[in-house]
């Protein structure tokens, strides 16, 4: 009798090998393509609205990316090896392309937008600021200080252009996550050509929702009033976004119950019993309908601007709570039955291990503290001169 | 046409950075990646040698028969007959390799923690193979109270 066992499990299955860090891999680089498609929705549309969250969209996005790579290397016995993925690329690797996927997005897209955008205030700050700081801004500004007019309208237009080519590459970066399970052939949990997408607009769903919390807490962080046009915007994207979520996610439920396939019986007998809480509770219930049916109210009903603020703060965090039970349905879902359908494993986190729940607090927090770094450097609040008035004219 | 230079001409800054990047990048890839990688296949060559120098812990039981011809004759004549000897005693080169394999000694295995290893009831091992529940089977007590590890069906008196 091995403990934590049920029925028939192959020796090497009743072990996970992927942990909660792999959970929050998934999670962290959905909340970066999501908010970055945020940003963008304001760039390239042309969605005034949200204007507001639009630096700390790109923030965000820019801090957690920063993140994503580490619970990976943390899952590794000899993270240094993880260097030569990029030094000897195997191309029927998909974790190796993705580091590529990664680079990319990181230098050529984000790291370029964030510079043209906050390329004025950078150079203003290098010249109003000293000491440290002013040595920070001058390598910052990369010893250029033209922020005549023309050359902003032109940054502008670059902006544009970054932000074009950025909305596909976030889509790679997050739609790949989703391949990664989703190409698992021996894995019918995962085995499905809709993950990419499932996945793709589940990171969507947490990317709006992680900077809209963001952006009522700075702005009572600041005593600043939040600006309801704005947080009505990024809640009817929210609630559109997250209806497309949930279809598709239910369109894979009903394949899958139609289908009926040889899993089926097991999956169907792991969701209600071992992810009960997980799936149906946390996932379905809480994570979704509830936040759903609240952002539903606030669209469809006259609420007052307070009782639509809070609905908002519940909703965005039930949301978020939501996705990451997903991640943890899908990454711990996916190893907890054995590939002969008889039998089931149990997962339980470890603490103070290295792949146990205090490294992924850390991990989570993280961001949060590079987040407050950027911020304190590239303020996202103020005038903000930069392409709003480039384009205004 | 000289102002749209004079103005863009900032840009060329963020994508002299990236390029630098990209050539350290490959610069690095020049110095790092081994002379023999790719000569048999998507590995470096060389680790076939560095592997091999790497010092053997197993001695196979051939060497351990040499020595210790009375445990082999028990274990032959018993189910335990095809369990190789550091299957239970671990890997031992550094006793059966040694000058005076006395000076190294060899800790004796833990029955109480070694045959649970391979005996201890599971579903996925197939039926026909001896299982126990241990708890139940011996109540804890080290298996080798009642049988001999080297041919457990004969129990000790
Ligand atoms: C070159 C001869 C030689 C070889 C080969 C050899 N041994 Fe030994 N072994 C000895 C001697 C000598 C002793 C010490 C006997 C004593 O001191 O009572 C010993 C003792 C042992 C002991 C008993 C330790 C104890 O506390 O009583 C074990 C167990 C053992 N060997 C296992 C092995 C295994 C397993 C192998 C094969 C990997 C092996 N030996 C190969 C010579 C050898
Ligand atoms: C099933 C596991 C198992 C296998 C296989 C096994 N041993 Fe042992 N051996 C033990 C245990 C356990 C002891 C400890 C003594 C005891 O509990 O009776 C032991 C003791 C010994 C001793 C110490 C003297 C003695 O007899 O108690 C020697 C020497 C030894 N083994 C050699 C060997 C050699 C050589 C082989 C291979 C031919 C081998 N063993 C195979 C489990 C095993
Ligand atoms: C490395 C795995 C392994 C370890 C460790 C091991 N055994 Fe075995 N044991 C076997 C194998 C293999 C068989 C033969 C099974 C077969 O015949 O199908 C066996 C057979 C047996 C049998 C015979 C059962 C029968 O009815 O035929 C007994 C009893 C037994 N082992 C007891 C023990 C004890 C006691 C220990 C601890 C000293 C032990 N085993 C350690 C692998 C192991
Ligand atoms: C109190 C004495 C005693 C102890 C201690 C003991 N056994 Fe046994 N074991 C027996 C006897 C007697 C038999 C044979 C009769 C039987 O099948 O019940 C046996 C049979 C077995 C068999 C064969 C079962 C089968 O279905 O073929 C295995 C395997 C086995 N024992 C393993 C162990 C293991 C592992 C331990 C240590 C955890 C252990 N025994 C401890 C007395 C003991």
């Amino acid at each position: 009798m091995i403990p934590g066992v049920d029925g028939f499990m192959y020796p090497n299955e009743v072990e996970l090998q992927w942990s909660l860090l792999i959970v929050l891999y998934p999670y962290i680089t959905g909340l970066v393509a999501g908010a970055f498609i945020l940003a963008s929705l304001e760039r390239v549309f042309k969605v005034d609205a949200v204007r507001p969250t639009y630096r700390l969209a790109l923030l965000t996005a820019l801090a957690f990316l920063l993140v994503a790579p580490l619970p990976l290397q943390l899952h590794l016995g000899h993270p240094e090896r993880s260097f030569e993925m990029y030094l000897t690329p195997h191309r029927s690797s998909a974790m190796a392309m993705f580091g590529f996927v990664y680079l990319w997005y990181l230098t050529v897209v984000l790291l370029v937008e964030v510079w043209l955008e906050y390329r004025a205030d950078i150079v203003r700050l290098s010249k109003t600021t000293s000491g440290f700081k002013r040595l920070v801004y001058k390598i910052l500004t990369l010893g250029s200080d033209n922020v005549s007019p023309a050359a902003l309208r032109i940054d502008d237009k670059v902006g544009y252009a970054v932000t074009v080519i950025g909305i596909p590459s976030a889509f790679l970066l997050h739609g790949y996550v989703g391949f990664i399970f989703g190409s698992i052939k021996a894995n019918p949990w995962w085995s499905t050509p809709l993950m990419p997408v499932v996945f793709l607009f589940s990171a969507m769903v947490s990317g709006i929702a992680a900077v809209m919390v963001l952006y009522m807490a700075s702005m009572k962080l600041r005593k600043t009033p939040i600006d309801m046009s704005c947080v009505d915007t990024i809640g009817k994207y929210l609630f559109y976004t997250f209806i497309i979520d949930f279809t598709l996610e239910m369109l894979d439920l009903i394949h899958r119950t139609y289908e009926s396939d040889e899993s089926f019986r097991s999956l169907d007998f792991m969701v209600h019993t071992r992810l009960w809480f997980s799936q149906v509770i946390l996932q379905i219930i809480l994570g979704t309908l509830v936040p759903l049916l609240l952002l539903a109210a606030a669209q469809f009903l006259k609420l007052a601007a307070g009782v639509r603020r809070s609905i908002y703060a519940v909703a965005c965090l039930l949301t978020l709570v939501g996705i990451f039970a997903m991640r943890w349905n899908v990454v711990i879902g996916g190893q907890l039955f054995s590939k002969s359908f008889l039998g089931y494993t149990t997962y339980k986190v470890q603490f103070a291990a290295r792949e146990g729940l205090l490294p992924a607090l850390g991990l989570m927090i993280l961001p949060f503290v590079i987040f407050v770094v950027l911020v304190k450097l590239l303020p996202p609040w103020g005038e903000q001169p930069g392409h709003a008035s480039a384009s205004g004219d | 046409m000289r102002d749209i230079f004079r103005n863009a001409g900032h840009l060329i800054r963020p994508a002299v950075v990236l390029l630098a990047a990209l050539g350290l990048f490959i610069l690095g890839r020049g110095i790092f990646i081994p002379k023999t990688f790719g000569q048999y296949g998507h590995y470096d060559a060389a680790s076939l040698d560095r592997i091999r120098q790497r010092p053997i812990s197993y001695a196979g039981q051939d060497a351990c028969v040499m020595c210790h011809d009375d445990q082999a004759k028990v274990r032959a004549s018993g189910p335990h007959a095809h369990v190789a000897c550091e299957a239970c005693h671990g890997p031992q080169q550094a006793h059966a390799g040694a000058d005076d394999p006395s000076a190294h000694k060899p800790v004796l295995p833990d029955t109480a923690v070694l045959c649970k290893r391979c005996h201890e009831k599971d579903a996925a091992k197939p039926k026909s193979f001896p299982q126990v529940v241990s708890a139940e089977h011996s109540g804890g007590a080290a298996c080798n109270v009642c049988h001999t590890p080297h041919n457990p069906l004969r129990m000790k008196p």
